[in-house]
């Protein structure tokens, strides 16, 4: 639950319907709102208002909603959820590449969204504080960016070079989307972007070491089609 | 022409002047006046400025009526055609109505009539089959007086250059012997329009049986004089007719320049209206008249061979053979026009091309060995006896060597016979003379040995390159057999072109509107500068080959040809020559020909079966159009009226419902949207999948990641079942599309669920044999309806006693996902319901490794 200081969501929607029930249930859950109609409103509240979280439908009538993220991230770090259609993994990608933070696919359940916001807003604030910590953990395994060590329920867990590098990606974005691009770009640089399989092959066996059932994983959750996502137990 | 074109314009015609030249006489340029005028496309060549008619301005303007003057004009290097009667047919293919100009000495047949009246050899002419579309011939006719004292006015040319021009053509002689041709051409096209309107009204009892001609196309220049002729007689008949050209033995033999006429005597023929043929026999006389008994010919036009009478015992010739074998059938034979040289004959030809060294040496050799060898039995046998060796020698030497080198042996050979083998010794004299008889005896034997051994290597030679083509023909039949799509079935023959001809070769293939694309091409390494496309394009429009030596087009580097079937072109052949100075022979282009017709067979085969599986796609999606509506009808409306009942229900009674009864509807609403997001997510999916444009992004997939992502989105559906996952040890990577897999997966799974009983297991198993991925998923459940094992695949299919949740779509989907990957699902009844999907996969799997650890 927000603190004594509300939070300010901006909610760019086009569609009077679900801009309803979003405001019901936001206000509900004592979120203070900024509603925007257009893109070009979005941008103009995004830059004046300084939200603590934007709302952002990508199938906007008078422009691109990633258009909109292109902008905002100029100047501000402030999450970004995006809202999008359930077959448009190329719109998700993109948007994810340019900088949103997470998406949800519409039909969504109100459930599903208010955990995002939630987590999304727990990172901002951890980002915000403390940052000198260089251990992280979820589930039975702590990792220790600086010494290199990773514990599963306090044993040590051998990793290649490969697989400490796409771990602490996910480890240092926790709850966050990654892009296959965005992980590749990170482990292998650029020049081995078009393999995806590799990244898959890593993310395989990091859930065999680290996943108690590497068939049902509950931490390295792919997003199919878009990249993966490292739950670690408080974003849901 | 321009009084006939202003009486059109005067009756509202669209007229157009395409291009009239007025040589500046006042009376021609008062006629232009109130005519619209095209204006002339302007080419520079070699720094010269010419003018001349812009066809494609033309067919842009596209008017009804265009006047072109001087129909026998070649037109500029670098034009689309090289002459304009070619962009005259271009017009009337696009519907526009031409009237034009034409002199009696451009008409191709009459060629060499004229040259022979007038002296001069007019070199723009053209085809009788061009003026036999015309609808209508007018003559422009002027007394021979009336004419000259026009010229002399200088109404007809420039004064200074009339001059010139009446003192070498413009003779009242030959003006008048050119006003009989005209006069007589004309009147034969009114005649053969007369014979048409009699044919067209069935007064038929004076039409005569119809005649068909051979002509024999040979190697002398002579040959196209026959052609022509032929061609006049043809239109004189109303008769089809044939050029033949029969491939002897002697062809090989033939200088370049010599084949090279025979082809363009053979093109001259196709250009007046012919057919074609190229027979392959060693006697032409015989093969002409089997072939012309086999077309039910009536008449044959031959030269007239002259041929000393000596050489006439040994050898008919073939105006005897025709004569002797042609039976009931009429032979004309045509004695030479010009005194033109009669072509070199074969031997020169042979005698300018060097002899190989080892041919020279083992001829040397031999003749050496058999003098010695002879020269050291001389004391023991007869001279008689020894000529035998020599003979032998000779015989030798035809078998290795070729027929000049043999001839030149033979004489040697008696040569040194006389010298050392008969008395006196070391003389050429000889004191007997009837040696003088074994001495014709050995060189005849010899020159016959020598042209014998000759001949049947040229034959051998002849028949292997007629099976090298027969081979060529085979192999293009067969591979393009293997193939279904038109792509596959050009690179097969574009290669086997390539192989076959000295050439690169690439094929062009319409895209959509018959627009020939350079994109959908075999090949994208030929160096064709895009602009070759417009030629492509005119080859595909025209189904006529054009570009590098020939009349159409020969601008270009390549050669063009259409790949048609019938009418329709399904492709453009581009040849661009690996030495661009040596043309094509006559073989090539006969071969071309027949390849060209074979792939455009196979591309029609391959068009209409694209068609066919068009059309049953297309049944295929309104049969399932009509079900989709049926089913959104009642699939979509139930869980609609769940939930609108429920919503109002909420909405109206909100203050007297007890807080159980509100949850109960929510959660209902919940459900139902639920329900209905399946359902319209299932509709959308098969929907994509039936367009037929599902292609598989396939990539490596590790399948604990599939199953894993698809478990995770059926989190609330699997609650109740605990699902074993059992993956075996050495699962390679899956080659499969990711997305559609999992869909797969989840609707399997998902159907596991909604029908077994809460908290029984469901079980995956993955694993691999061969090269075939084999998954199975298992339930506890009643199992599928016993004998309907097959048919839940099909779409639309529910269970006899299903409580109508599901959408028929389910399985269909999986089914149709599968067959993409070109897998197999099968279902059967074990203790429940069990699915299994075997799934080729490459043989390969990547491996991935990493560098020892750091």
């Amino acid at each position: 639950m927000p603190d004594s200081v509300p939070i300010e969501i901006l909610l760019i929607e086009d569609d009077s319907q679900i801009r309803r029930f979003l405001r019901a249930s936001l206000l509900a859950d004592q979120y203070k709102l900024i509603e925007a109609f257009t893109a070009a409103e979005g941008m103009i509240q995004a830059i004046a208002r300084l939200p603590d979280l934007i709302l952002l439908d990508l199938g906007l009538p008078d422009g691109d909603g990633l258009d909109v993220i292109r902008q905002v991230r100029q100047s501000s770090r402030v999450p970004i959820i995006v809202l999008s259609a359930r077959d448009n993994d190329k719109d998700k990608i993109a948007a994810l590449d340019l900088g949103a933070d997470d998406y949800v696919a519409k039909p969504f359940s109100m459930g599903e969204l208010s955990a995002r916001i939630r987590a999304a807003v727990r990172r901002t604030a951890q980002l915000a504080g403390d940052n000198t910590s260089s251990e992280y953990c979820f589930g039975t395994v702590i990792v220790d960016l600086a010494k290199r060590i990773v514990k599963k329920g306090g044993e040590e867990v051998h990793l290649t070079p490969h697989e400490f590098k796409l771990l602490s990606m996910l480890v240092r974005h926790p709850g966050r989307v990654l892009t296959q691009r965005e992980l590749l770009k990170e482990v292998w640089g650029t020049n081995h972007s078009e393999q995806a399989h590799y990244l898959r092959v890593y993310m395989a066996q990091l859930r065999r070491k680290l996943e108690t059932d590497p068939a049902q994983p509950k931490f390295f959750i792919t997003e199919p089609g878009v990249g993966y996502r490292l739950d670690d137990g408080d974003s849901t | 022409m321009l009084q006939a074109g202003r009486v059109q314009q005067d009756k509202q015609v669209e007229v157009l002047v395409g291009l009239v030249e007025t040589h500046k006489r006042a009376e021609t340029e008062a006629l232009l006046q109130s005519l619209e005028i095209l204006p002339r496309r302007r080419t520079k060549h070699r720094g010269i400025d010419l003018e001349e008619f812009d066809l494609d301005a033309a067919l842009a303007r596209h008017p009804q009526l265009i006047l072109v003057d001087e129909l026998a004009h070649t037109n500029a290097p670098g034009s689309r055609h090289s002459k304009r009667w070619q962009d005259i047919q271009e017009l009337l293919q696009a519907g526009i109505n031409v009237y034009t100009t034409l002199n009696v000495q451009h008409v191709e047949s009459l060629n060499d009539v004229v040259t022979a009246i007038t002296g001069v050899q007019v070199r723009e002419t053209v085809p009788d089959s061009v003026l036999a579309e015309a609808d209508e011939i007018a003559l422009i006719d002027l007394p021979v007086n009336e004419l000259l004292d026009r010229m002399n006015a200088g109404k007809v040319y420039f004064p200074e250059q009339a001059q010139r021009a009446k003192q070498s053509f413009f003779r009242p002689g030959n003006l008048s012997a050119l006003r009989e041709l005209a006069l007589r051409r004309t009147a034969e096209s009114v005649d053969v329009q007369m014979l048409a309107y009699r044919k067209g009204h069935s007064i038929d009892n004076t039409w005569p049986v119809s005649e068909r001609i051979l002509v024999a196309v040979g190697p002398s220049p002579n040959s196209a004089n026959l052609v022509r002729s032929a061609s006049r007689s043809a239109q004189r008949l109303n008769a089809q007719w044939i050029a033949a050209f029969v491939e002897t033995q002697g062809y090989a033999r033939y200088p370049e320049q010599t084949r090279q006429r025979i082809l363009s005597t053979i093109q001259l023929a196709e250009e007046l209206g012919a057919q074609t043929v190229t027979l392959t026999a060693n006697n032409a006389g015989q093969a002409l008249i089997e072939y012309a008994r086999a077309r039910n010919v009536t008449r044959i036009i031959a030269g007239k061979s002259v041929q000393p009478s000596w050489k006439r015992f040994f050898q008919q010739t073939l105006t005897q053979e025709l004569i002797e074998g042609s039976g009931t059938i009429q032979v004309d034979l045509i004695a030479p026009v010009t005194s033109a040289v009669e072509p070199a004959a074969p031997q020169v030809a042979a005698l300018s091309r060097p002899i190989p060294k080892s041919e020279l040496l083992f001829s040397v050799a031999v003749l050496v060995a058999a003098t010695i060898v002879a020269f050291l039995l001389r004391p023991f046998l007869a001279a008689t006896n020894l000529a035998m060796i020599y003979l032998l020698g000779a015989v030798a030497i035809s078998v290795r060597c070729s027929r000049r080198v043999s001839t030149v042996a033979a004489f040697l050979l008696v040569a040194s016979f006389d010298f050392f083998c008969v008395p006196p010794y070391g003389d050429f004299a000889v004191s007997d003379t009837e040696y003088l008889i074994t001495f014709a005896a050995m060189l005849t034997v010899s020159l016959i040995i020598a042209d014998l051994t000759a001949r049947g290597r040229e034959q051998i030679s002849q028949i292997a390159s007629r099976e090298a083509r027969t081979q060529i023909l085979y192999l293009l039949s067969k591979r393009l057999a293997r193939e279904e799509e038109s792509l596959p079935i050009a690179t097969e023959a574009a290669r086997l072109i390539e192989d076959a001809f000295p050439a690169k070769a690439i094929i062009f293939l319409p895209g959509m509107e018959d627009q020939v694309s350079f994109n959908r091409r075999t090949s994208y390494e030929l160096p064709l500068p895009q602009a070759e496309e417009s030629i492509a394009q005119w080859v595909y429009d025209h189904n006529q080959k054009a570009g590098h030596g020939l009349a159409t087009l020969s601008g270009s580097k390549a050669l063009y040809f259409p790949l048609a079937a019938g009418q329709k072109v399904r492709g453009v052949l581009a040849l661009l020559p690996t030495h661009a100075n040596v043309p094509f022979s006559i073989e090539e282009h006969n071969l071309l020909d027949t390849l060209c017709q074979q792939v455009g067979l196979a591309l029609e085969r391959a068009a209409t079966q694209q068609t066919m599986r068009t059309s049953e796609l297309e049944i295929e999606t309104e049969r399932l159009r009509n079900s989709l509506l049926s089913a959104v009808s009642h699939d979509l409306r139930t869980p609609l009226a769940s939930i609108t009942g429920a919503a109002t229900t909420l909405q109206q009674q909100s203050g007297r419902l007890d807080t159980g009864t509100q949850n109960d509807l929510l959660t209902s609403i919940v459900e139902e949207a639920e329900r209905l997001s399946r359902l319209v997510n299932n509709l959308l999916d098969m929907t994509r999948l039936e367009a037929g444009g599902m292609v598989p992004h396939l990539d490596w997939h590790p399948f604990e990641e599939i199953i894993g992502s698809a478990l995770r989105r059926l989190k609330n559906i699997l609650k109740d079942h605990p699902v074993k996952v059992t993956i075996a040890d050495n699962l390679p990577l899956l080659y499969v599309d990711a997305a559609l897999f999992e869909q797969v997966l989840v609707n399997l799974l998902e159907n596991a669920a909604r029908y077994t009983p809460a908290a029984t297991p469901i079980e995956i198993n993955a694993r691999i044999s061969a090269d075939t991925m084999q998954i199975q998923i298992a339930d506890h459940g009643p199992g599928f309806p016993a004998g309907n094992e097959k048919r839940v695949f099909e779409k639309f299919y529910r269970g006899p006693d299903s409580t109508g949740r599901g959408s028929g779509l389910g399985l269909a989907i999986c089914r149709a996902i599968v067959d993409a990957h070109h897998g197999e699902i099968e279902a059967e009844n074990s203790n429940g319901a069990l699915v299994r999907i075997r799934l080729p996969q490459p043989t390969h799997p990547p491996i991935i490794t990493e560098p020892a650890d750091a």
